[in-house]
């Protein structure tokens, strides 16, 4: 337990080492999960274009 | 004897780059996982502390992979840029599109990061020398390059525009890599430099290498993740991205 403490500590540096490394792996990982996201919606956009189009085409006949 | 050509050439194509890069991705993603394990291990547990700077030199084994990959991602956004003006395949300027915001990302990490290492070390978080301000220049090429290509709305000028700023800008990589060098500054020396033997101890060497090769392993995994989002916003009307389209739930 002592030994985490002090391994958290960093000698006194502990802001500046996890701070940096922190902000890294943080900064990583976000970019993963926006590209995941990004991925879906383009994704879902294309499927979404087929029925889309017909429902305007439906909407047209009627005026 | 019957030699077996593949025809590389194909691949310059987005619909058949699309499944290769999405074959390869896994691959770079689990490597990269593996050796961010065992490097920050490494780097945390096995290796000593500094003699002068004590644990705070920890900060080494993120902020050198970053400021490295955030400088070879500009040169290969310059290359593929320069490539996608020379030739008319369209996956060039795609893969310098895709390249940009990874790079900008480590460019601005290798900020962040100098700025937490200075403090302590230096008194001050940040000081206008050559080798921090020219890191300053190429994070805002690098959002230069971003923000020109979303402003320009028809995408083969946004791609040339863009490739313009990606190439005249490469100019500000060799100022950064020889800065400490050629101009005074508060800036430490290289810690790896080519041709000569490292200023370091062997397993704080083998951190830091590992560090880079996982940084690096991210950036291909990550580049290839976003390169792929643009071929299917770029070629929507495609008939095989349609049917794609199924894939996603």
């Amino acid at each position: 337990m002592k030994a985490w403490a002090q391994f958290f500590e960093m000698g006194g540096y502990a802001f500046y080492v996890w701070g940096s490394f922190g902000v890294a792996l943080l900064l990583m990982a976000v970019e993963v999960v926006l590209l995941r996201r990004r991925r879906r919606r383009v994704l879902l956009q294309q499927s979404d274009r087929a029925p889309k189009m017909k429902v305007f085409k439906e909407n047209e006949t009627t005026t | 004897m019957a030699r077996r050509k593949i025809n590389w050439y194909k691949y310059t194509s987005p619909a058949s780059f699309y499944p290769l890069a999405g074959k390869v991705i896994p691959f770079f993603a689990a490597l990269a996982a593996v050796l961010l394990v065992v490097g920050l291990y490494l780097g945390f547990f096995v290796a000593p502390k500094d003699a002068v700077q004590g644990e705070a030199y920890r900060i080494i084994y993120i902020h050198v992979p970053a400021a490295w990959m955030a400088m070879f991602m500009y040169l290969l956004l310059a290359v593929y840029a320069a490539l996608g003006l020379a030739f008319n395949a369209r996956i060039w300027a795609m893969m310098a599109a895709a390249i940009a915001p990874t790079g900008a990302m480590f460019a601005f990490i290798s900020l962040w990061t100098g700025a937490l290492w200075g403090k302590p070390m230096w008194g001050t978080w940040w000081v206008w020398d050559a080798r921090l301000t020219s890191t300053l220049i190429l994070f805002f090429l690098y959002l230069g390059f971003i923000s020109l290509q979303s402003a320009i709305e028809e995408t083969r000028r946004a791609d040339r525009a863009g490739a313009l700023l990606a190439i005249v800008g490469a100019i500000n990589v060799p100022i950064i890599y020889f800065s400490v060098q050629w101009w005074n500054t508060l800036h430490q020396g290289a810690t790896l430099r080519l041709g000569r033997s490292a200023s370091i101890a062997p397993v704080m060497l083998a951190a830091l290498l590992i560090m880079i090769a996982a940084v690096w392993m991210y950036s291909i995994a990550v580049t290839l993740m976003r390169v792929r989002n643009i071929i299917l916003e770029r070629e929507r009307h495609a008939p095989w991205v349609g049917e794609l389209a199924g894939e996603v739930k």
